[in-house]
């Protein structure tokens, strides 16, 4: 199936979860936030959270700015 | 003197917030911010492979620092939101600077969209410090509905024009019920002193001090300023005068 992640489009293996596009993005161990298809996930639900096929993710972090 | 910058219930003793952006390498805006004194500082919210700068949480920490995250970049009351909701949950800080801008070329607010995004946030409980227009009318509505503070811009972020209508300021300052920053457009030492003479409870900038040819030495001019433009607001300047009034003793 197929996801957006951070503007990409990605193939993802069926029941690939939150936590497993934060690691597949690179992303650090603090200061990171995810969007699924508009909505914050908490890191608490990270694992149990599924990306559904189409589905839009954004992991955030910390810049320099403002 | 103990004269501390309360926002929001929180007690800071210096009353400039710096913005980290601009700045060469972390070095050098680590050099900057000590110099300035800063307690609480901005930071942007950006995807993780596009991001190129990561060190940053880092340092705040180390320097002990407040991070402030901001909601730059965004266009739309719903934008910002997420934005505020996603740092909320980056950084486990509830407090955020709220810019929503309307168009790159001016970065100035787009005071609708502004206005709501505030209000849900401050609904969501967060702790809301919004740049604004330098518009006394939009200050008192943004105070209304329950921000922390309000920041009105001297002049469009990034240009160093100062303060370009210093009436619109003192208005503000003059019935804000919360702490007044000076949000935008400083280019030097004597803008941050001005904002603080007009009445603002404290300046925020970035640009001035990590794009001055010696950063760290504009840090520590931008400290300088904001305290003695506070201590001359709070001694009370002298009524201008036309006609010369000479200070010796006539002969």
């Amino acid at each position: 199936m197929k996801a957006q992640v951070n503007g990409t489009s990605r193939d993802l293996a069926d029941g690939t979860s939150v936590a497993a596009v934060v690691s597949l993005v690179g992303a650090p161990d603090k200061g990171v936030a995810v969007a699924l298809d508009g909505a914050v996930v908490p890191r608490a639900l990270w694992d149990k959270t599924i990306v559904p096929d189409g589905g839009v993710v954004e992991v955030l972090t910390a810049v320099q700015g403002g | 003197m103990d004269d501390p910058l309360i926002i929001a219930g929180r007690e800071f003793r210096s009353r400039l917030i710096t913005g980290t952006g601009g700045a060469a390498n972390l070095s050098v805006l680590e050099r900057a911010l000590v110099a300035s004194g800063t307690e609480l500082t901005t930071v942007a919210m950006r995807r993780v492979d596009a991001a190129g700068q990561t060190g940053v949480l880092e340092l705040l920490r180390r320097l002990g620092i407040e991070v402030l995250p901001n909601t730059a970049g965004c266009r739309t009351s719903a934008e910002a939101v997420l934005t505020a909701q996603l740092a909320r949950e980056a950084l486990e800080t509830n407090w955020v600077k709220l810019e929503v801008v309307h168009d790159e070329e001016t970065l100035l607010p787009d005071p609708v969209e502004l206005l709501d995004a505030a209000e849900r946030l401050v609904q969501d409980g967060f702790v809301v410090l919004p740049y604004t227009n330098d518009d006394p009318v939009l200050a008192r509505k943004l105070e209304d509905i329950g921000c922390a503070t309000v920041m009105p811009l001297g002049s469009p972020i990034g240009t160093g024009l100062g303060i370009r209508n210093p009436h619109n300021i003192e208005l503000i300052t003059s019935r804000a019920g919360v702490p007044v920053v000076l949000d935008a457009g400083i280019g030097t030492a004597s803008d941050a002193a001005l904002a603080m003479e007009l009445g603002c409870s404290a300046v925020l900038l970035a640009t001035a001090v990590t794009r001055a040819q010696d950063p760290e030495r504009m840090g520590a001019a931008m400290r300088c300023a904001v305290e003695g433009g506070r201590l001359a607001r709070l001694a009370g300047r002298i009524p201008q005068r036309f006609w010369a009034q000479a200070s010796s003793p006539g002969l």
